[in-house]
């Protein structure tokens, strides 16, 4: 049993051994913890952003569009309206007298500016707790205008981060309703993808892979995704789910809905990256696709192999602490570092669930501390413990692994190179080597 | 002129401001030894420390009472308390500040009471937590960091003995410009208790040994020491009275107030140093008279380039002001001077001289970048000056951006951004003259070639 400052966090954490133990995961974070995690808002936010010709009013106090304008790195092959922050920047007397008022106003001024025809608007704490009816104004807003309003309940204090990717696949599922009467006509070997944000152009690489497989992309969920084309994500054959975390709930609906099966797949690394293309390739059961796949594969794997080995030679024997977003991007890191000959010494997520943290299990070799909703202390304690040479995370782990004297890997949504398929494997390699390899760790 | 004031706006488009606690985090991170817990939902806090940590390029720790729809409903006074019992177990904390947030402020949570009964509860020292009510909507962070230095100051300064130290109150500046203070007061022989001071804690040297706080801050002994100064230099001539740490000193202590621009440029600078000397008795060092003199020198080496410049001036009231007047000293003309602030005094204080500049301006109160755009544009502005999330002036207009302010995040070494003081300045100055230069080399031959060859 780990001895931890804070008794509560007990259940969050442990090491890896014979005995078998469920990890306490998907549920609030403990107060005073200095939890990694944001909040509802922010799960949503992550979400629906990147749908790039949509206005994303934030309904609140200014402080929540502030700090969430274009921090993330999708990419955009049209329009750039998804990168500005609009907020109705809610005032004391809007919050005495209720904001109704100012978001009626607000949504009026961006029609007329923009002329979108997709708005969201998000709910935050204040508008959760002031009971503004977001429904109603939004309802008779698209009516007048005759636009999609679509509200998103993501006030912060209802959840975590989970709550607001459920918020963001209600809202999108809203959106794909077919109209009333219309027919929905399945195209063959058509397929959407979800869970990618198009960061630094990762959409369009799945895209060209689909492409050479003989497969169509249809709609992206919700990398470089535009109102126009979300209209007709009904239409795919298959969903196939990379970010499980935030789509998997969208998924089930998608295939209760309009009988649509999904695939649960991932891109990052070299062994995830091919055994998804042909359980892809095996779903559409085609034989074409079959061969193009395994031409495509051999093509990558040719050009990717010799140079991953090159860096591998000088990563033999390192160990990592993975801590990052949702539990699949973990399992898929821990294979990814095997590739590279690094143990992974402690794993963590922010929004795990159970099966997520079963399969970690498997995977990591015995001692392996394994953790859900980790802060600071903790991240600092076993990494240190554990003899990690390099942590991977996110903007707020970076400064904490150099202050440790620790090589860094930048596995956010702001990163400016692509992490997944065969590229990204290579840029993965490329990046730890040139972390863990500084000159820099000789100094400190 | 033409000031505008446009917070009867309905929509904010690309802000130019944060919220309340955010200020409060800051000035909190400048005392020795302190965590910070905000009092609401999850995510204002986690936002708020990515966003500081990109910065500085620092962990920046703050805790949560972690708010969630059971506390909203029934009070989160227990959620409180727990996160205080935690974050001493993880952190042992010589100093707490408590934040609140909208979420806290908008259910009516009374921090000021749940923390003395914490400290009570729990038998500690009265003098160990300060609660700050800083909703959200009640101001930018500005007005937060202000408010929360005050309240600071408040709950520690005791009435003392009479000492020779000054105080020194400052706005959120860099660590390099708060170092550069420190050197200069010090080459002054001059005593002194600055506050808040995150030139250590938010720009720590690497060692070996981690620490969860930081080093550094302003000493607890050295605020509570604060009402027996001979004076207090206040660098805030923006902020409003009920906001001044200073106003506080003077009023509650007879604490001699001196409210001053930030020392950058030559006049502002001058200022500073002479109140010093008024205060001290002690003239200026041969050192200083150099650094001032080379100054002049790049002045004078810079000033028919600076001539062409029509700056957009960004960000927290006093930097915006001394920023401007830096830019008059030097011939640039402000023609668009913002702040996301609702900040009265701002443009009476620049009225005078921006008239003297001969020229159009506009003045923008609690604004946006979407306005600032606007307002560039019109205004035929070719330099912006400010924090980085001007840089879609950069990338929509074309007009570069110099740097300076918080938040710088998309660069690194926000921290190490050095404009204050004789030598501050004429770094700022270069930076400036050589973006104006760079802008000249780019495109003179294309619009040579364009005007008189192509005709
Ligand atoms: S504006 Fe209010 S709810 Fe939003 S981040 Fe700031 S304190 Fe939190």
């Amino acid at each position: 049993m780990l001895d931890l400052a804070i008794e509560e966090r007990k259940d969050f954490v442990y090491t890896k051994s014979k005995q078998r133990k469920a990890l306490k995961c998907d549920t609030d974070s403990i107060s005073g913890a200095v939890s990694q995690r944001a909040c509802v808002y922010c799960g949503a936010r992550v979400v629906l952003n990147p749908i790039t010709d949509a206005v994303h009013l934030v309904h609140g106090p200014i402080g929540c569009a502030s700090y969430t304008w274009d921090i993330r790195g999708s990419l955009s092959s049209g329009s750039e309206l998804y990168r500005n922050s609009f907020s109705t920047d809610l005032k004391e007397q809007d919050v005495i007298f209720g904001g109704e008022k100012k978001l009626t106003k607000a949504i009026e001024e961006l029609v007329q500016k923009y002329r979108p025809r997709l708005v969201f608007v998000y709910s935050t704490c204040v508008v959760g707790v002031i009971g503004d009816d977001l429904e109603a104004v939004c309802r008779a807003m698209a009516a007048k205008h005759n636009i999609e309003i679509i509200p998103v309940q993501s006030s912060g204090f209802v959840g975590n981060k989970s709550m607001g990717y459920r918020a963001a696949c209600d809202s999108l599922l809203r959106l794909i309703e077919p109209r009333r009467g219309q027919k929905i006509v399945k195209r063959k070997n058509c397929l959407n993808l979800m869970g990618d944000f198009n960061l630094a152009g990762e959409t369009w690489i799945i895209k060209e892979y689909l492409n050479r497989m003989g497969l169509a992309l249809n709609v992206a969920f919700t990398g470089d995704a535009k109102y126009e084309t979300l209209k007709t994500a009904t239409q795919a054959s298959l969903n196939i789910v990379q970010c499980a975390g935030s789509m998997m709930y969208l998924a089930k609906k998608f295939e209760e809905k309009y009988g649509t099966p999904f695939l649960r797949v991932s891109f990052v690394g070299i062994e995830d990256t091919v055994e998804s293309l042909r359980r892809i390739a095996k779903a559409i059961n085609d034989q074409s696709v079959y061969e193009k796949t395994e031409e495509l594969i051999a093509v990558e794997m040719e050009k990717t192999i010799p140079v991953i080995q090159e860096y591998g030679k000088a990563l033999q024997g390192k160990k990592a602490a993975v801590y990052v977003g949702g539990g699949f991007k973990a399992i898929s890191l821990i294979k990814q570092f095997k590739e590279l000959g690094i143990e992974v010494v402690m794993i963590g997520t922010q929004t795990g669930g159970p099966e997520d943290y079963a399969a970690i299990n498997d995977l990591v070799e015995e001692g392996t501390v394994i953790l859900d909703d980790a802060n600071p202390a903790e991240i600092e304690r076993f990494t240190l413990e554990k003899g990690a040479h390099l942590l991977v995370g996110g903007v707020k782990e970076r400064p904490l692994a150099y202050k440790l004297g620790l090589a860094f890997i930048d596995h956010n949504h702001d990163r400016k190179h692509p992490l997944c398929g065969f590229d990204g494997a290579v840029n993965f390699a490329r990046e730890v080597y040139s972390t863990v390899c500084s000159p820099v760790w000789k100094y400190v | 002129m033409s000031e505008t004031n446009t917070h009867f706006r309905n929509v904010n488009e690309n802000p130019c401001n944060m919220c309340m606690p955010m200020g409060g985090i800051l000035a909190l991170k400048g005392i020795e030894k302190t965590m910070v817990i905000i009092h609401g939902s999850q995510g204002c806090s986690t936002y708020m420390r990515r966003h500081i940590s990109e910065h500085f390029n620092e962990p920046v720790d703050v805790a949560s009472s972690s708010l969630n729809e059971k506390g909203t409903v029934y009070g989160g006074e227990e959620n409180l308390k727990k996160g205080l019992d935690n974050l001493r177990k993880v952190y042992h904390p010589d100093f707490i500040g408590i934040l609140t947030t909208c979420l806290a402020e908008t259910i009516g949570e009374d921090i000021e009471r749940i923390a003395q009964e914490y400290v009570r509860e729990r038998d500690l020292s009265q003098d160990l937590v300060v609660a700050v009510p800083t909703p959200g909507y009640g101001g930018t962070h500005t007005e937060g960091y202000f408010l929360t230095i005050r309240r600071i100051v408040a709950k520690l300064a005791k009435k003392t003995q009479k000492h020779s130290r000054i105080n020194v109150i400052i706005p959120n500046i860099s660590p390099a410009d708060i170092r550069e203070l420190k050197r200069i007061l010090s080459l002054m022989d001059i005593g002194y208790i600055l506050l808040p001071d995150v030139s250590d804690t938010l720009d720590a040297p690497y060692s070996r040994l981690y620490h969860k706080i930081p080093e550094g801050g302003t000493p607890l002994a050295h605020i509570r020491a604060m009402s027996g100064a001979v004076a207090t230099v206040e660098l805030g001539i923006t902020v409003d009275d009920s906001l001044s740490a200073g106003k506080y000193l003077e009023e509650e202590y007879g604490v001699p107030l001196y409210r001053l621009p930030l020392p950058m440029g030559i006049e502002n600078t001058d200022l500073f140093l002479r109140t010093l000397g008024e205060i001290t008795g002690k003239g200026v060092p041969r050192g200083l008279e150099l650094e001032r003199g080379r100054l002049l020198d790049c002045m004078i080496d810079s000033h028919k380039y600076n001539f062409q410049g029509r700056c957009a001036v960004f960000g927290e009231t006093e930097l915006v002001y001394a920023i401007s007047t830096t830019c008059l000293e030097n011939g640039i003309f402000p023609a668009v001077i913002a702040t996301g602030s609702r900040n009265e005094r701002l443009g009476a204080l620049l009225a005078k001289s921006l008239q003297e500049g001969g020229s159009n301006y506009v003045l923008l109160n609690d604004t946006d970048f979407a306005h600032i755009r606007e307002q560039c544009k019109i205004m035929k502005v070719n330099l912006a000056i400010g924090s980085s999330e001007g840089r879609y002036l950069t990338e929509r207009e074309g007009i570069p951006l110099v740097r300076v302010g918080f938040p710088v995040h998309d660069q690194v070494g926000g921290q190490r951004i050095l404009s204050l003081g004789y030598q501050g300045t004429m770094a700022f100055l270069d930076r400036i003259t050589n973006t104006l230069l760079d802008n000249k080399h780019q495109n003179y031959r294309s619009s040579l070639y364009r005007k008189y060859f192509v005709g």
